[in-house]
């Protein structure tokens, strides 16, 4: 039913057109798609049927501006277009299955707006329940992730996988299954109810950060970084904040972004090896993105409610990002603020991170019992951190045989190359049994 | 990728043209949301009339300090904003939608902002380079 390429992309080469005109389109869709789909899916109560109207509107932009240059609005414009192809697509079902009054009835209704365009509370309505429908709990993450960057990200398929490292047909799977399980649960095109925001507001920063920590620290492959995923994941934040400007933990998830981001370029050596967060050139941090997180982490304080687990993450982000100097590190604040995000959200990774804190703050013996401390858990048994930090621990005591024990475990145990080989670099240093000053603990704001 | 947009409204120098009615005002800051809405924004800033400036020039390695107004109209930055979008052509979108009101021949000037990795490794180097020691 759709000429529309179906990757996601507006499928302007085949139509052999002007390249400018092409890539306005192009710009135009990655700003108006989100609007445009959200907007058809109110109609249709179908995201899927609603990509594809939205799709199908852009083929005939590529056919029309070409002609007539790109109209002064060019997001109203689609949606119009869009609009009349879903209005046809319903008549067509309505003689289908000879329930012709009751759904023209319904067309008839939405012609009214059709040429509106429809205020902007409303799209903005739109665009919150495209948001929540993407992030349905009813989804696995993986295709919560690939759909939330397909819809409200306006990626194309093969953009997703390429920053995933899977096949481009893995993606288009995940989208394809995704669509299929939201019509099948009859997933409705609502805001969720009072008593279930909670749980898919978590949903959603849930996927946002998941495609934040992905450019972060890539889990596979050879980069330490993937940068236009932080990007990506920070623009979906910024979105979100505009959407749902009273909750804290939307605030705190764009602050902790906008902080960890300030330091994405500085995490990368001249040879493009790791630079942990106490060896980095603080030079280097974005300055407007410390002023963003700094200034979003105000607003979520403000809210009046507290702190939820991302606000208190990234309140100990600002203690980094305030300090000058590695030195001027307020490590007392770092490990109360850990005390605290332990109670609201206990996790062995919290516990580690605290007791890092505690050895900065207090030395590593107050670091070293923090750990004995910590509940066996079989997550962090299969993980690197704890080895890695126990050896960092040992290290700074002088324990040199213990802490290369710990180490070697620690780098048989990551997945990403860039992270072994700082690990092993540091075994080797241990090896060599004399203290090494520069050796820092782990990014213990992570 | 980031860019900043470079306001040029090419209005008369002093104080009176260069404050804008408040309508404007209004009209711009509903532009500004847009930017705000789609994630784009990062900053921006008004600037105040070049009157109230000052042009230092070098010749001959001397600075000179000429106080505003400045001669070209035309050439006088009036505020920026920087974005961040994907594509050079979605800053270029975005500068389109801008509702400029001031005099004919205001311009929008569209330019990326240089990344670490955009440079060269010697100047790469220069710039990891220790400033103190």
């Amino acid at each position: 039913m759709t000429g529309a390429d179906p990757s996601g992309s507006p499928g302007a080469a085949e139509l052999a057109l002007g390249d400018e005109v092409c890539r306005s389109v192009d710009a135009v869709w990655r700003i108006e798609s989100p609007r445009v789909i959200a907007g058809l899916a109110r109609m249709v109560g179908d995201i899927g049927v609603a990509e594809d109207l939205a799709q199908d509107a852009v083929v005939a932009a590529l056919r029309q501006w070409s002609r007539s240059g790109v109209p002064e609005r060019p997001g109203a414009w689609l949606m119009a277009v869009g609009k009349r192809r879903a209005i046809d697509r319903m008549r067509r079902q309505a003689l289908l299955r000879r329930k012709q009054e009751e759904l023209l009835d319904i067309a008839a209704t939405q012609a009214g707006s059709v040429d509106a365009g429809g205020g902007e509370e409303e799209i903005q309505d739109d665009l919150l329940r495209l948001v929540f429908i993407a992030c349905h709990p009813v989804l696995p993450a993986e295709a919560r992730v690939a759909l939330t960057l397909r819809l409200l990200g306006g990626l194309t398929t093969e953009e997703i996988a390429r920053a995933f490292l899977v096949r481009e047909a893995t993606v288009a799977q995940r989208i394809v299954r995704a669509k299929r399980t939201l019509a099948e649960a009859r997933v409705p095109f609502e805001l969720p109810s009072r008593d279930r925001w909670d749980e898919r507001l978590a949903s959603v920063l849930e996927v946002v950060y998941l495609i934040f920590n992905e450019g972060y620290t890539a889990t596979a492959g050879d980069d330490w970084t993937r940068p236009a995923l932080c990007d990506d994941a920070l623009r979906l934040g910024r979105v979100l904040a505009e959407l749902i400007p009273g909750e804290p933990e939307v605030l705190g998830l764009v602050a902790l972004m906008e902080l960890q981001a300030s330091r994405l370029r500085a995490r990368i050596g001249p040879t493009g090896k790791a630079v942990l967060l106490l060896d980095q050139d603080r030079r280097r941090w974005d300055q407007v993105l410390v002023h963003r997180g700094l200034a979003a982490l105000e607003r979520a304080g403000g809210l009046g409610s507290g702190l939820g687990p991302y606000g208190l993450q990234a309140a100990i982000a600002a203690c980094h990002a305030r300090a000058r100097t590695s030195e001027e590190t307020d490590w007392a604040r770092i490990a109360a603020l850990y005390d605290a995000l332990a109670q609201l959200a206990p996790s062995p990774v919290v516990q580690l991170n605290r007791a890092v804190a505690l050895s900065m703050a207090f030395g590593p013996e107050a670091g070293l019992a923090a750990l004995e401390a910590i509940t066996p858990d079989p997550a962090l048994s299969t993980h690197h951190l704890l080895p890695s930090v126990r050896g960092d621990l040992l290290q700074r005591l002088g324990r040199w045989d213990e802490a290369r024990v710990e180490l070697e475990r620690a780098a048989s145990l990551t997945r990403n190359e860039s992270e072994r080989g700082l690990l092993r670099a540091r075994v080797a240093a241990a090896r060599r049994h004399h203290p090494s000053p520069a050796v820092p603990p782990p990014d213990p704001a992570r | 990728m980031r860019f900043m947009l470079l306001m040029r409204p090419n209005i008369d120098q002093d104080d009176a043209s260069w404050a804008p009615p408040a309508e404007a005002v209004a009209v711009m800051e509903r532009y500004n949301d847009e930017l705000r809405k789609a994630g784009a924004l990062l900053s921006l800033d008004g600037l105040h009339a070049p009157s109230r400036g000052a042009l230092v020039s070098f010749s001959g390695g001397r600075a000179t300090v000429t106080d505003g107004p400045f001669a070209e109209a035309k050439e006088v930055i009036g505020g920026y904003w920087m974005i961040q979008v994907r594509s050079k052509e979605e800053a270029i979108e975005w500068a389109k939608r801008c509702p400029v009101s001031g005099a004919e021949g205001a311009t929008i000037e569209v330019r990326q902002v240089a990344e670490m990795s955009d440079f060269p490794a010697d100047v790469q180097a220069a710039l990891e380079a220790p400033t103190s020691g």
